[in-house]
């Protein structure tokens, strides 16, 4: 099991940023999903967040929302997700889970955090879980030995900024721009502000999302941040793409010019 | 004479005496329930609305503009009607209806809208957002926003659009733009989502005026106090017709505003018995209600922890009633507390119990009730049965029936 701090490791003495995939569980298929994650890995993703569909993800935008209509509709489980997991993690991925709080919180946080440790998962991104709100999941994550990632916005102030970073571990995750996420022209002139402003709060790795698509804006985040995180960009590939082969050699397409674009 | 004198509602009328569990706390929660489960981004917008807030409660400026609002345009104080014709049916139990539906636009929402637009241009923001069900809450925020020269952004439900044609006529004709909903169930909730999309990306000039006591602290406790005028009036004109205070009031509840509009002033009423009436659908046995607070279970939602309708994963459950307004698997925070603690009772009725009652009061008593308002009429009926002849029953009738037309001349084949 390759852990997050391995990662960062590694990235920092490759003198890169990391590059981080997403894809939800049960998209295109259940087991289309982990062969994409898989094409994912071997094109250059170092980690891989594998996202829990839910009924009401109010932080997404288009793209991702459907994706995960169509997971649903297919009727993928959180037995499911936990299967991608540990397909993903297998091979040699960081792999985390990527859910808005209520599965869990319906689930167990208890019995979700050691599940997903079991599946070979190592942490989890919650978008809509505020500190104020992130104790029990905290502490069931620490009990099962799994990171907890949480988000900063440009919006954030100084306090918010310490308070967040505070409840990570693993990486700290930056949303470059005031909106959902989604493939976007340019990443958000915020976005290297706030990555200064996390630095002063934590020495934990800071990680830019939302709005990243190209190898030229990876290449871009990649002078400031420390790691790029790829969704939607990676989705539409798999969307637009007339058949699963073409699909996975267009994931395969867009991880290599990334990974490149990571690497400066 | 004091500052305040002569005003519908006093800072203490606004917000209650703020008994333990009566204001949220610090982190906007009600016992276990409330909270703010949001993506961060929302955050610094949430704690300035609620700060504003705080200052605006105090400010006897801010309540003499809103009670002026509250009376030149919306038309409070609304009056009490009694209806003897329809308590026939009601084991004789004397009914009073609390007429919501007299006011400007036609129903309650009317007087968070009023609240709130002035809470958006206090904000110095000149651009407002709100989701609709049934259409009244995006008509009232169209309204608000004409009157105060605001933009204005209504998010609904494709499904709802279609049922509730009217209402998306009014609210362009208004000057809003109505925008509809086309994902998940093309109701409530998605078009909830949907306004939450488009606030995170445009904050800094817009107001999220939230239609319901749900969503993230401070919503809860906001669209409360703004909706508490209801109560506030009901009780002094209660005591002021029959010299004493009601044996039971009953509302609908969906989201929860209206009722929690006329219960909150009678908490402390610890006779007065508090009875919120769900959306039964077509019956529980079907599947297919909005009874979040009696059939659902703890989650969270849009936000905030609550009762909700969802699966064994938490998957929202797409909810259903004849009343797009009560078509809402989540429910404010509020009203999970008063059910928690046992101070509120809540209780279903189905679509064909509602369409009853807003048939019976009609013919009874001349009054076209909202489908929604109909559900608390319905609740009502049974319960003055229950009570018997000597009990005094107050019922919140929340809005007017006329957007209910439609849907009225297919159920009855008008």
């Amino acid at each position: 099991m390759t852990t997050l701090q391995t990662v960062f490791a590694k990235a920092k003495a490759d003198d890169r940023a990391a590059l981080i995939g997403y894809l939800p569980a049960g998209f295109p298929t259940k087991d289309g999903a982990i062969a994409a994650a898989t094409a994912m890995v071997e094109a250059g993703c170092d980690v891989i967040e594998i996202g829990l569909p839910y009924s009401d993800p109010l932080m997404d935008g288009p793209t991702i929302q459907d994706a995960v209509h169509r997971s649903l509709t297919n009727g993928t489980r959180i037995a499911d997700v936990l299967r991608t997991v540990e397909g993903v993690a297998k091979t040699g991925a960081a792999t985390l889970v990527m859910t808005y709080w209520n599965p869990i919180d319906r689930y167990g946080a208890e019995r979700f955090a050691r599940d997903l440790a079991g599946a070979g998962g190592v942490g989890t991104i919650t978008p809509d879980l505020t500190p104020e709100e992130s104790g029990t999941w905290r502490e069931a994550s620490a009990a099962a030995g799994i990171d907890t990632v949480f988000l900063v916005a440009p919006s954030s102030p100084e306090s918010r900024i310490k308070a967040v970073a505070e409840c990570c571990t693993g990486f700290v995750y930056a949303a470059s721009l005031m909106g959902v996420t989604g493939a976007r022209e340019s990443v958000g002139e915020a976005a290297e502000g706030l990555v200064e402003r996390t630095r002063t709060q934590t020495k934990l790795p800071v990680c830019v999302g939302l709005g990243v698509g190209t190898g030229k804006q990876a290449a871009e985040v990649a002078r400031y941040a420390d790691g790029v995180i790829v969704g939607s960009a990676f989705i539409r590939r798999l969307l637009d793409a007339p058949d699963e082969a073409s699909g996975l050699a267009s994931v395969r397409e867009l991880g290599a010019e990334l990974a490149a674009g990571v690497r400066g | 004479m004091t500052a305040t004198d002569g005003i519908l509602l006093t800072p203490a009328d606004l917000a209650g005496n703020g008994v333990h569990g009566d204001d949220p706390d610090v982190h906007g929660k009600f016992g276990v329930f409330g909270g703010r489960y949001v993506p961060e981004a929302l955050i610094p917008a949430l704690d300035e609305v609620a700060a504003e807030y705080e200052k605006a409660r105090n400010d006897v400026a801010f309540l003499r503009e809103f009670d002026h609002l509250l009376r030149t345009y919306a038309g409070r104080p609304t009056t009490l009607t009694e209806v003897p014709r329809f308590s026939e049916q009601a084991g004789g139990a004397r009914i009073v209806l609390k007429r919501e539906d007299l006011t400007h636009t036609g129903a309650h929402k009317i007087n968070n809208v009023l609240g709130q637009a002035l809470l958006t241009k206090r904000l110095g923001k000149n651009r407002v957002i709100a989701e609709t069900g049934a259409g009244q809450h995006g008509v009232a925020t169209a309204t608000a926003a004409a009157l105060m020269g605001l933009e204005c952004v209504i998010y609904m439900g494709a499904v709802d659009c279609e049922r509730q044609a009217l209402n998306v006529a009014r609210m362009k004709l208004l000057g809003a733009t109505v925008v509809p909903v086309t994902n998940g169930s093309q109701t409530l909730k998605d078009a909830i989502n949907e306004a939450f999309r488009d606030w995170v990306a445009n904050v800094d000039r817009t107001h999220y005026l939230f239609g319901t006591i749900a969503g993230p602290h401070p919503f809860p406790e906001i669209v409360r106090d703004f909706a508490r005028i209801i109560g506030v009036e009901a009780r002094r004109q209660m005591l002021e017709l029959t010299g004493r205070l009601p044996d039971a009031v009953a509302a609908a509840v969906g989201g929860g505003s209206n009722a929690i509009g006329i219960f909150h002033a009678f908490i402390e009423d610890q006779d007065v018995q508090l009875h919120g009436y769900e959306a039964g659908g077509r019956g529980v046995e079907t599947g297919e209600h909005a009874l979040t607070l009696t059939e659902g279970s703890i989650g969270v939602l849009h936000g905030s922890r609550t009762y909700v309708l969802q699966d064994d994963e938490g998957q929202t459950i797409e909810s259903h009633s004849i009343s797009a307004g009560l078509d809402y698997p989540g429910v404010g925070p509020e009203h999970a507390w008063l059910k928690d603690t046992g101070r509120a009772t809540y209780h279903g009725i189905t679509d064909a119990e509602a369409m009853d009652a807003f048939a019976l009061l009609a013919r009874t008593e001349g009054i076209i009730p909202a489908i929604e308002s109909s559900h608390a009429l319905a609740g009502a009926l049974k319960l003055g049965r229950e009570l018997g002849p000597e009990a005094t029953i107050l019922v919140n009738l929340s809005g007017r029936g006329d957007k209910d037309m439609g849907t009225a001349m297919k159920y009855f084949n008008l």
